[in-house]
């Protein structure tokens, strides 16, 4: 499952996508991310398995751009600590 | 008291052909939205009974509330229930629920059994936020995303307008074919600028009709850009209270070009469905 966690406004599309398929719930991300927006929960997007996936906190998700703005402050394309913490790549960003 | 022309009608219903005391299963899910809350009652899977109220300012009570009215006249109690889920916004104030989940994964299972194993797509317009959600043939999630940062394309925002234009929020989505021809869509859907905007367009000499299309419109514009992102895979259907405006129902599959699907239930219960169904499945893994 993808996971589209953030959102779009008039300034853009803000959305960090996690993979269920690919991430495997090691946590490496969890400490890498200076904001600390990210936590491991149960699946609750699947209820019946019994798997755990990394999701942006509930009070991030409306804020997210400001929130990465740590690791992207001119929006331009950086190498995530999120993403670079992931080693199955299952974290990727819209903008 | 002036009229409440935002005010859409509260209902109960009941199966007369299931005698639950035959049942083996008997479940419920509760979906708690930030305007609306549904229960429904399943026997052994088959929908026997469900509710559709507005949320109260206490979502325990209004949980609660929905329930009762479910159970009204059916003699079955609390104690019959043997998995009540609870679901939506308010979800963790559902004080006897079993488990909750996610709307998401609800509107999904909801939508499976609603409309059947084709649909793959899901567009769940709320009271207070939108979710494009994608699923396989058992109506598992493979993609979602929300949109809950502003009331744009949410049945809140309709309310609103039905309130502001003095039409009863029913008569919306059919007056809003009532135009010569298409008018462009307000330029805003955000509840604040589009009441400002509607105001003077109504000053300028615009009928009420146009108005209303022009609104339509641009809540259905909106939302089909929401869709980009997880790219729409028919069967598409359109489960919450909007589901209902065929004014905003008609223009986003036009824009879509995609196949709809009607259910002969109302749309506003696919949580609370995808809910009791997912606690029929938990309560026979439990007794295994
Ligand atoms: S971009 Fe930075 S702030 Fe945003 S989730 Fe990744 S590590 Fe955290
Ligand atoms: S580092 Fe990647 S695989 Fe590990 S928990 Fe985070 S997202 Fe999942």
């Amino acid at each position: 499952m993808i996971a589209n966690f953030g959102y779009k406004d008039g300034s853009g599309e803000f959305y960090i996508a996690i993979d269920t398929d690919k991430c495997n719930g090691c946590g490496d991300c969890i400490p890498a991310c200076p904001s600390h927006i990210l936590a491991l929960r149960d699946n609750e997007f699947d209820p019946m398995a019994d798997d755990q996936m990394v999701v942006i906190l509930d009070e991030f998700r409306k804020k997210i751009k400001y929130a990465c703005a740590a690791c992207k402050p001119d929006h331009a394309v950086h190498s995530l600590p999120c993403v670079n913490a992931c080693a199955p790549v299952a974290i990727t960003h819209s903008w | 008291m002036a009229k409440e022309f935002w005010r859409w009608k509260e209902y109960n219903w009941k199966n007369e052909d299931i005698s639950w005391k035959n049942g083996s299963t008997i479940s419920a899910g509760i979906d708690v939205g930030s305007v609306s809350s549904q229960a429904v009652i399943l026997v052994d899977g088959e929908l026997y009974a469900y509710s559709s109220m507005r949320t109260g300012s206490d979502s325990p009570k209004s949980a609660e509330n929905a329930m009762n009215w479910a159970l009204d006249g059916t003699e079955m109690t609390m104690q019959n229930i043997h998995y009540v889920v609870g679901t939506g916004y308010g979800r963790v104030n559902v004080p006897f629920a079993n488990k909750t989940i996610t709307e998401i994964a609800c509107h999904a299972r909801g939508a499976n059994t609603m409309y059947g194993p084709t649909v793959r797509t899901i567009l769940d317009m709320g009271g207070q936020d939108c979710k494009a959600i994608r699923c396989d043939e058992k109506g598992k999630v493979t993609n979602f995303l929300m949109n809950d940062k502003c009331a744009a394309g949410t049945g809140r925002g309709m309310e609103v307008f039905a309130d502001l234009l003095s039409v009863p929020i029913e008569d919306i989505g059919p007056l809003s074919f009532e135009v010569a021809e298409e008018p462009p869509p307000v330029s805003s859907t955000c509840v604040v600028f589009a009441k400002t905007e509607a105001t003077s367009l109504l000053r300028q000499g615009w009928p009420k009709n146009k108005v209303i299309a022009s609104y339509c419109s641009a809540m259905a514009h909106r939302v089909v850009s929401l869709l980009e992102r997880i790219s729409v895979e028919n069967d598409f259907v359109i489960t919450g209270g909007i589901g209902k405006n065929i004014g905003v129902v008609k223009r986003i599959t036009d824009e879509l070009g995609a196949n709809t699907l009607q259910s002969k239930y109302d749309t506003q219960i696919a949580g609370a469905l995808g809910a009791a169904l997912f606690g029929r499945a938990l309560a026979e893994k439990e007794r295994k």
